[in-house]
């Protein structure tokens, strides 16, 4: 059961799609988010990097000042600024 | 009768001249729309997003932040307006003011001091013209915003709100922006953007009940760190909406600039094809008149 994950900046949404894990470098430390984990906030370090994870592939995207929310429906990362890695 | 038919010529070719920048104009103001409008879309989930989360930290946090708390006596607001940089966009930039002026009175009704912060060249040299005092302006990116603009404006507006009101701090932050209905209605609205406006009903919110939230590190931390990205995408949107709201009374100003440099042209032609007809019946009647009088002198 993939999660549904989005990556979204203010000028756009830089990725979206399902993925099976998602890390993320919360304030207090590395978070690793699985399907149905409990709704979160959490605020990201700036400069940090989002690793998602899905079938196999991994994608990872530098995100700036941030924060992640996972709720029921998904996973949303909201980045001031978000770019891609491969 | 010649000088006449010259200077109706030279009318016509300057209003033809005229007619084709007010057309490109209106071109140029075409294709912006469209492009403010994606980029409107393309903001969409970002705005909303944070302001769903804000909604969900609100509503089940009991700890009094200055993001949702209204302060109980407020003495002083912030008031962003924003308008374009350039004119040619008829009533654009007035209507946005008319309507600042009477957010601006309300307010002072209400005892509370006005700071104004001022988007555009236009709303500057409307208020410096009036020698308002003006507590910050932005110009050069009205028909183009990009989040960097956004931010720099709420930048001065955060610094404001947190400062205590004794060193000139806001307890309340204004914003004046137009709203893009459609192609021909544009609306100048006036909304409060901090404390933020928490609708409460038992409802349960659009995309299902908001999460119970677990936060990391703390709610406070959270709602802290939330503040100035609330502000920042919610003047950026609003700058978006006022890009394609400008482009689209532009377009439309000068639709009608075209339609009646064509109009003018059109005129000035039948002016000119009259007076040339004139100029020529009297040149035969002067050499037919001219032949007369020899004849009979014969």
């Amino acid at each position: 059961m993939p999660i549904r994950v989005a990556i979204v900046s203010p000028e756009q949404e830089v990725w979206s799609g399902d993925a099976d894990m998602v890390v993320a470098r919360t304030t207090d430390g590395d978070l690793g988010v699985l399907p149905g984990h409990v709704p979160l906030l959490g605020v990201l370090v700036p400069g940090g990097t989002v690793r998602i994870k899905t079938g196999g592939r991994e994608i990872a995207a530098e995100v700036d000042g941030g924060f992640i929310s996972v709720t029921r429906q998904g996973v949303s990362i909201l980045a001031e600024t978000a770019t891609l890695n491969g | 009768m010649a000088g006449q038919l010259r200077e109706y010529r030279r009318r016509i070719r300057s209003v033809q001249s005229t007619k084709k920048i007010t057309k490109a104009m209106e071109l140029i103001a075409a294709s912006r729309i469209a492009k403010a409008r994606a980029r409107v879309a393309a903001a969409r989930p970002y705005a909303e997003e944070i302001t769903r989360v804000i909604e969900a930290v609100a509503s089940q946090t009991t700890i009094s932040h200055p993001l949702t708390t209204e302060h109980a006596q407020a003495t002083r607001a912030a008031v962003v307006v924003i308008t374009s940089d350039r004119g040619l966009a008829g009533g654009y930039s007035s209507n946005a003011l008319k309507r600042t002026n009477e957010l601006i009175e309300l307010l002072r009704s209400e005892g509370k001091s006005v700071e104004l912060h001022v988007v555009g060249r236009k709303g500057v040299g409307y208020y410096r013209f009036r020698d308002r005092a003006i507590d910050g302006e932005y110009t050069g990116f009205s028909e183009q915003p990009s989040y960097g603009d956004a931010k720099s404006v709420a930048d001065a507006l955060i610094s404001s709100f947190v400062a205590a009101t004794e060193d000139g701090g806001v307890d309340e932050i204004h914003v004046v922006h137009t709203e893009y209905v459609s192609a021909l209605t544009q609306t100048p609205v006036a909304r409060r953007l901090l404390p933020m406006v928490l609708t409460e009903t038992d409802q349960p919110p659009a995309g299902g009940p908001l999460p119970q939230y677990e936060f990391e590190p703390s709610a406070e931390a959270v709602l802290d760190a939330l503040l100035p990205r609330y502000v920042e995408s919610r003047l950026y949107a609003a700058m978006l909406e006022s890009a394609a709201s400008e482009s689209a009374a532009r377009q439309r100003a000068m639709k009608s600039a075209t339609d009646n440099a064509e109009d003018l042209a059109r005129s000035y032609t039948r002016l000119a094809n009259r007076a040339r007809q004139d100029a020529i019946t009297q040149e035969i009647s002067e050499i037919v008149g001219g032949a007369n009088a020899l004849a009979s002198a014969s």
